[in-house]
């Protein structure tokens, strides 16, 4: 277990770059290449490369590559502190928001460096939505709550359209048609959670981020999310955090699993990517012993 | 089946400690007696003014002017300038103190010296006996570099350095009060920071932010010391006319009066205490009411 903990963070910069791999400690591999990254990803809609997030001097999570593909759900597993959360937030740039947070690696979208000297974090996030895991509607009507985004973006058209429109395509429409100009605060948890999930369609982005967007709800409330996250790949990349095995195996298309480290000194505690591939694989096929161990139930 | 034996409650619960039960009973009574005595001496100092003030209220003095005579003094000049010196304070301490609070709460960085300097002077400033600033009216305001003269705008001005640290500490905490999810959902959604401030962040503080301006007037209201100092009349008969005017207010009012030998003007201050007193009410009750009514339950 000790060389596990170990060795894993270094396997993909090892791999990446051979010969210093040869040179230094030579670790067992205990995960191929392609467990971590997943190559069979074409077209990838996100690529990491040694992504990294420290905050202040404290690195939480270390090392993260992998290759998220387009109009797919991709599903973030691991134990509370894995840095899951953290790495989805790299995706829109969300960690800008904590001034102590420092992202290292690199972060590719369609190709473009996200953290590049001239990306605005702003135009990032118009492209790029999110769901958060307590619902956060904002204290106004329902109807304002979606008009928020396109608003704020300037788009063009009915705004009673796109309201609409975005209402049907998280499925809420017809709960909701008759009472648009009432609080969205007196709405029940899983409405309010569909209600983010609308607002964040309004702007029609192209891909939508989940950090547990069901951690907060009911089974009911959960079971229509994921139904709206199979209706909704058709449209939009979806990539979700979760904490419970059974939805990352129900919703998702790949699954990547974290780990939480402890560092030499039993201080810091780190997040690292353990493995990454189809869902179906990592369910039943695991590669690494901890994942086998996670997934059955062992532990975590 | 048969039923268990009923058992006494010490049985089941174990002896009761009556020496327990006394200290608990002696010591909400001390506390109640030490409540007491806040509200007796308000008490009596309220009956007091009231049996003094209320026989001299009629609509003739809240409408006459100060007068040498007794019977024909009333409060409308100190009613009106209180009024132009409250409109005032407001106009200034909303754009300001709104300013501040959102820039300490939203941009400044806290880990910046200067910030944390700002911060600290704002919590002093809060706590500096208001005459200091009409000192600082004097100088400044009245005479000085903007060299006003006794005029409302002076007054005005005066009034709002003393209750602004105020208005932006509870402009903070209002601001503070609004979730950090709710900043965040306005983010991802693509709206700049100032769209998530402007259009989320702070309607959703309002009420809060209105609480603190209303509870703030409130204070400026009552406020006699820096008015004496930037040179406010005591006797003026006739209303305001501009912001050039002078003027005076109700609590100069009835600190004239009181300093006056004949006991009828002192019967007349009590009045005009009285008429002070309802409008602190009203407007305490009116910033209690917001507050329970659309603050947010997040």
């Amino acid at each position: 277990m000790s060389t596990d903990k170990l060795t894993t963070g270094a396997i993909v910069r090892e791999v990446s770059d051979q010969e210093a791999a040869d040179q230094k400690h030579a670790p067992v591999p205990v995960v191929a290449h392609h467990d971590v990254i997943d190559e069979t990803v074409e077209n990838p809609v996100f690529v990491t490369e040694d992504l990294s997030v420290s905050y202040g001097s404290s690195p939480a999570v270390l090392d993260v590559s992998l290759r998220i593909a387009e109009k797919e759900i991709t599903a973030f597993i691991g134990p509370s502190g894995c840095g899951k959360s953290t790495i989805i937030r790299c995706f829109n740039r969300m960690n800008d928001l904590i001034p102590a947070a420092r992202v290292e690696g690199m972060v590719r979208y369609h190709g473009l460096d996200l953290y590049g000297d001239d990306i605005d974090s702003v135009q990032v996030r118009k492209r790029i939505g999110m769901v958060f895991q307590k619902p956060n509607p904002f204290p106004k009507s329902i109807y304002d709550n979606i008009a928020f985004g396109p608003k704020v973006l300037g788009m063009s058209g009915s705004m009673d359209e796109i309201v609409e429109q975005a209402l049907r395509r998280a499925s809420l429409w017809d709960d909701v048609k008759d009472r648009l100009k009432d609080n969205a605060f007196g709405m029940s948890g899983g409405q309010q959670q569909r209600l983010c999930i609308a607002r964040a369609l309004a702007t029609n982005p192209d891909v939508l981020l989940m950090d547990e967007p069901c951690s907060a709800l009911d089974p009911i409330s959960t079971g229509r999310i994921e139904d709206l996250m199979h209706e909704l790949k058709e449209t939009v990349s979806i990539v979700i955090v979760t904490h419970n095995m059974q939805q990352a195996a129900r919703v998702s298309d790949r699954t990547a699993f974290f780990i939480v480290d402890m560092d030499s000194s039993e201080e810091a505690r780190i997040g690292r990517l353990v493995e990454y591939g189809p869902t179906d694989r990592i369910f039943t096929n695991p590669h690494d012993r901890r994942t086998e161990e996670y997934v059955s139930g062992k532990f975590g | 089946m048969t039923t268990a034996p009923a058992r006494s409650a010490s049985e089941v619960l174990g002896k009761a400690s009556s020496s327990h039960r006394l200290r608990d009973r002696s010591f909400v009574l001390l506390l109640a007696a030490l409540t007491s005595v806040a509200l007796i001496v308000l008490a009596v100092l309220l009956i007091d003014t009231g049996i003094d003030g209320i026989p001299q209220i009629s609509i003739s003095f809240l409408t006459n002017f100060p007068s040498a005579f007794p019977a024909k003094a009333g409060i409308q000049s100190a009613i009106t300038g209180t009024l132009w010196l409250m409109g005032v304070v407001t106009f200034v301490i909303v754009p300001l103190g709104v300013a501040s609070a959102l820039y300490l709460e939203e941009y400044a960085d806290g880990s910046r010296w200067w910030n944390r300097i700002i911060e600290v002077n704002i919590q002093n400033l809060a706590a500096v006996p208001s005459i200091v600033y009409g000192i600082l009216g004097l100088a400044y305001i009245v005479r000085g570099p903007l060299s006003l003269g006794r005029t409302v705008l002076a007054g005005g001005l005066t009034l709002s350095l003393v209750v602004l640290p105020v208005v932006i500490i509870t402009g903070r905490e209002a601001i503070r009060a609004v979730p950090p999810s709710i900043r965040e959902g306005a983010l991802a959604l693509g709206a700049t920071r100032w769209q998530a401030i402007w259009r989320q962040i702070l309607p959703a503080s309002i009420p809060g932010i209105a609480t603190g301006v209303i509870l703030s007037i409130s204070r400026a209201i009552g406020e006699t010391a820096p008015l004496i100092l930037v040179g406010a009349a005591t006797f003026v008969a006739f209303n305001p006319s501009g912001l050039d005017s002078p003027f005076t207010a109700l609590p100069l009012q009835i600190f004239s009066w009181i300093s006056q030998p004949n006991d009828e003007f002192r019967l007349l201050a009590a009045a005009a205490i009285i008429v002070l007193l309802v409008i602190l009410v009203v407007l305490n009750a009116v910033a209690i009411r917001l507050r329970n009514r659309y603050q947010q339950r997040w």
